[in-house]
């Protein structure tokens, strides 16, 4: 196999656990906010360069070129390919735009060294292709949170209830997967990993831990909890390369069932934390259907809506997670009227709660275009339920805009209006999203080369 | 001969509307507020160019006898090995041009009454932000070459209008209107997203051309099988019937009038509520090819136009009673492309939309008009009941009054027969779901409860005392 010509992953690696170990180590909150942006921000260029040194390898995928590795685990475990050499990135870039979003306030509750430590292990699943390495970091990639929310003097047990059936599924899966070759233990195998990917990527009726983490854990750690959408790079992993039809087909369906559900809640939530949550449920749903479609296209639309999906509701999330930190807890079951006093995070909310559901000009819009074009390709019912689910949560984004900033005008004594670091955020985010979707060329080649690797691997 | 002098003006039309809503945009993102002049400025600026490009457009098509231009501006997305394009060019022929030069002149006669009206209001700045990419969208579907780009300028004018009818966003009730608006676009938009994958997977691409024909408009003859001809046309017509307020849809079109008036309420009387009009005059080869369809475009326009020409006469205001007697005409323009008088539904279009943008321009000064007239007449304007409805009985008199002054219950029925339920229906599988997370969670409490409370300690602090925090950061910042 091919080399990179640094070791970019490992560096990519080690940085945010070198940080996390210095931010653990001081005390000055603004110290630490400093270093977790900057080691972001280096690791972020590391992984720009790895995904640069790939591409002109012209390979399908590439190992990191550090021998240190080959004499711990004997062989070498960190791989970049078509898949995940710009999720490397794009994690990298959320990582950063939330620790560079922290504003103060939030200093007492976000732990930047438990974020550096989620950033390491989740580059490190997003750099693993074999089965073993990659259940192991998926079930250390429970750990951040839990620590989080147990510091907070929380409670863990939905979670943890979640968790221990994800990781027994995962374990009980690879297991059987090894010590068997017949199909039908195979199948058994297959069906258990399902089961892991539906609990951590939130799919019906499994989904209550994501709801109930987004209450309890800081808004930050959430986000970065969720949104790189680790459940759907274990199924492109582990599930999708040896899955039957029948596997794909039973992923599909629930996804899809979990995108329309997930709309219709969107519509009734009362408040911020879990209309996003709910928002991210459909949405994230929608890159499991692209798998049902086995076409080219249809998961090529399933890879970039898994890309603008990601950022943008990092984006949405941030601009709530900024609205709370001055007003407190948003409830969407009044009018909060915030548009005079931040209309600046009206612009924001407003800008990618319309990119995730793929509104023109957004980078979500290529994606969603391709997705339903297979999906109706393959059924159009299917498809129609796409459509249904993006309708429905396009009236979710803008029921919840206008109960935060519009129907009374919000009095504030002191000025409560983005700050420099907040704005840079959430223009970055906002620039990627329209500068994607007026040229989306760029985006569907990579996804698009992707999805066809990915498909070739799985008829052999 | 004149080719690159169509393309350079009908590049200028499509561009120069763009231009004003990127300024506009970047400067509000950007916190770099323009003056109002300086936005004033750019308004007349582009959409005067826009306008006297397509104008020029026109000339050079009657001159040279042409029916059909092409702007191309090439793919934005191609995918080779599977045949994949998504097509950006724009088409000059002779339902597109008319349409967008009414479009564009509507926009500068109301954008250049905008500055005035809106002189020193506080969202002075957000109105020509929706208004700019209300005339892109108009522009971008007047001139749409394929479905994607029409269904382009379809969202941006569905987004606007929307957020246009909650201009006046601290009051309760134009926001809720907006939201009911919106609700009618998804549903319009789903239904137009479905029938443009379906088209677009069909022919391969989403070009009029190749589905409609070579001939230039309105004589291109469909090349769909009878079967697609008539879901496509089915979900067009859905769309068609969200955006210009057919029934059942009809409700949204008096709650648009909640916006600024009379500039937004412009919009939904002459540009707005026509774009389904539109959208069906551009498949009309479609229509035509499906006998079904046909009766079901011809049946809703009747259905239609009748309804609203009853809630139309008892109306108690102006911009309401406006609405719906703009509703009458949309519908019978809607009859007509049913039965295929594409031409005399085009020249209602046009016609009525001017009407309409003067009435609606006039309409906050009506009792002065009124008094001007009285005084002119020496007496009191008679109030003319129609003589057909002496034939009815006083009970069915009075049924027929209430229907129509009740506008058909038809957000009544839709309220109680779907969103109510619906919400109903959710509202239930929240509160199980709040009741599930207790269980594993093993705590009584309601999560909302541990939410705040935690949120308090997490913080350490009161929502004061975190408005305290933010203050000094913000003063640092700033």
């Amino acid at each position: 196999m091919n080399e990179l010509r640094l070791p970019w992953l490992e560096f990519a690696i080690l940085i945010p656990m070198l940080a996390s170990f210095i931010t653990w180590r001081t005390h000055a909150a603004d110290k630490k906010r400093f270093v977790s942006i900057v080691a972001s921000g280096l690791t972020l260029l590391v992984t720009l360069a790895a995904w640069i040194d790939f591409e002109s390898l012209f390979t399908y995928e590439a190992q990191d070129h550090w021998d240190g590795i080959i004499a711990i685990l004997g062989r070498q475990e960190l791989l970049i390919d078509q898949l995940n050499a710009p999720l490397l990135s794009l994690t990298c870039f959320l990582f950063l735009l939330t620790f560079l979003a922290t504003p103060r306030v939030k200093y007492g509750i976000y732990s930047f060294s438990n974020g550096l430590i989620l950033l390491a292990i989740t580059l490190a699943i997003l750099s693993t292709k074999d089965q073993w390495p990659l259940i192991g970091l998926l079930a250390l990639q429970t750990l951040p949170l839990s620590w989080e929310v147990r510091g907070q003097g929380g409670s863990t047990r939905v979670f943890w209830v979640h968790m221990i059936v994800f990781i027994l599924m995962l374990i009980g899966g690879g297991w059987i997967y090894q010590i068997t070759s017949s199909p039908w233990w195979h199948g058994v195998a297959i069906s258990l990993w399902t089961i892991a990917v539906f609990i951590r990527s939130g799919c019906f009726p499994l989904h209550c831990w994501i709801s109930d983490m987004l209450i309890k854990a800081s808004f930050g750690t959430s986000i970065l909890f969720v949104t790189p959408m680790i459940g759907a790079y274990a199924a492109m992993r582990l599930i999708v390369p040896i899955a039957p039809d029948w596997a794909m087909r039973g992923i599909a369906f629930i996804s899809l069932a979990t995108a329309l559900y997930a709309a219709c809640m969107t519509i009734v939530q009362n408040d911020a934390r879990r209309f996003f949550c709910f928002l991210f449920l459909s949405q994230s749903s929608l890159v499991f259907v692209g798998l049902e479609t086995s076409s080219s296209i249809g998961l090529a639309g399933a890879l970039c809506v898994w890309m603008s999906v990601a950022l943008a509701l990092t984006g949405l999330g941030l601009t709530l997670r900024c609205i709370e930190s001055r007003t407190g807890p948003i409830s969407l079951l009044k009018y909060n009227g915030l548009y005079a006093a931040m209309p600046n995070f009206a612009g924001f909310f407003l800008i990618t709660g319309l990119s995730c559901i793929g509104f023109p000009c957004t980078l979500g819009f290529i994606g969603s275009e391709l997705l339903i074009d297979s999906a109706i390709e393959f059924s159009p019912w299917v498809g129609f339920i796409v459509v249904a689910s993006t309708a429905l949560n396009g009236i979710g984004i803008m029921r919840a805009y206008f109960r935060i900033f519009t129907g009374i005008k919000y009095e504030s004594s002191i000025p409560i209006s983005s700050m420099r670091a907040e704005r840079i955020a959430i223009l970055a985010i906002t620039i990627l999203l329209i500068g994607g979707g007026l040229v989306p060329q760029l985006i569907v080649n990579s996804r698009y080369k992707a999805a066809v690797e990915i498909l070739e691997h799985r008829t052999k | 001969m004149y080719a690159w002098l169509v393309n350079i003006l009908g590049f200028s039309t499509v561009v120069a509307p763009l231009l004003l809503l990127m300024v506009i945009s970047c400067s509000l993102l950007l916190q770099r507020q323009l003056l109002e002049g300086t936005i004033a400025r750019w308004m007349k600026g582009t959409i005067g160019v826009a306008l006297v490009a397509a104008i020029g457009v026109l000339v050079i098509m009657l001159w040279t006898k042409s029916y059909r231009e092409e702007i191309d501006f090439g793919n934005l997305v191609t995918i080779n090995d599977v045949h994949f394009h998504f097509h950006l060019s724009f088409i000059f022929d002779r339902l597109s041009v008319p349409m967008v030069i009414l479009s564009l002149a509507l926009c500068f006669t109301i954008g250049s009454f905008g500055i005035s009206y809106l002189h020193r209001d506080a969202g002075f700045h957000r109105f020509f932000l929706f208004f700019s990419m209300f005339t892109v969208g108009m522009v971008f579907a007047s001139l749409a070459a394929t479905i994607e780009t029409l269904f382009l300028g379809w969202e941006f004018v569905g987004l606007s209008s929307a957020l246009l009818i909650a201009y006046f966003q601290d009051r309760v009730s134009p926001v809720a209107n907006g939201l009911r608006v919106w609700i009618v676009y998804r549903i319009a938009d789903a239904a137009f997203l479905t029938a443009a994958v379906l088209l677009h997977h069909q022919t391969g691409e989403g070009q009029f051309i190749t589905m409609l024909g070579s001939e230039a408009w309105p004589y291109g003859v469909s090349t769909l099988s009878n079967g697609v001809a008539f879901w496509v046309g089915f979900f067009l017509l859905i769309a068609a019937a969200g955006k210009s307020g057919l029934i059942p849809f009809s409700g949204w079109l008096p709650r648009a009038m909640e916006g600024p008036t009379p500039s937004s309420a412009v919009f939904y009387g002459a540009l707005s509520v026509h774009l389904g009009a539109f959208l069906l005059l551009r498949i009309s080869p479609i229509i035509d090819q499906s006998f079904p369809l046909r009766c079901l475009v011809i049946g809703l326009g009747l259905a239609t136009a009748v309804y609203a020409a009853f809630t139309a006469s008892v109306q108690s205001d102006v911009k309401s009673s406006l609405a719906f007697s703009s509703l009458t005409q949309v519908s019978i323009i809607v009859v007509e492309i049913g039965f295929g008088f594409q031409y005399l539904a085009l020249i209602h279009l046009v016609g009525h939309a001017c009407l309409r943008t003067l009435q609606l321009l006039r309409a906050p000064t009506l009792l002065r008009d009124y008094k001007t007239l009285e005084n002119a007449l020496g007496d009191n304007l008679s109030l003319l009941t129609p003589s057909w409805i002496q034939w009815a009985g006083p009970t069915v008199q009075r049924r027929l009054y209430r229907a129509a002054m009740e506008r058909g219950y038809l957000d009544a029925i839709l309220d109680d027969c779907i969103a109510k339920p619906f919400i109903a229906v959710f509202r239930v599988f929240d509160r199980l779901e709040h009741a599930w997370i207790r269980i594993l969670d093993g705590d009584s409490k309601r999560i909302s409860e541990i939410s705040s409370s935690l949120d308090t300690r997490k913080t350490g602090a009161s929502a004061n005392s975190i408005s305290k925090s933010v203050e000094i950061e913000v003063r640092k910042d700033h």
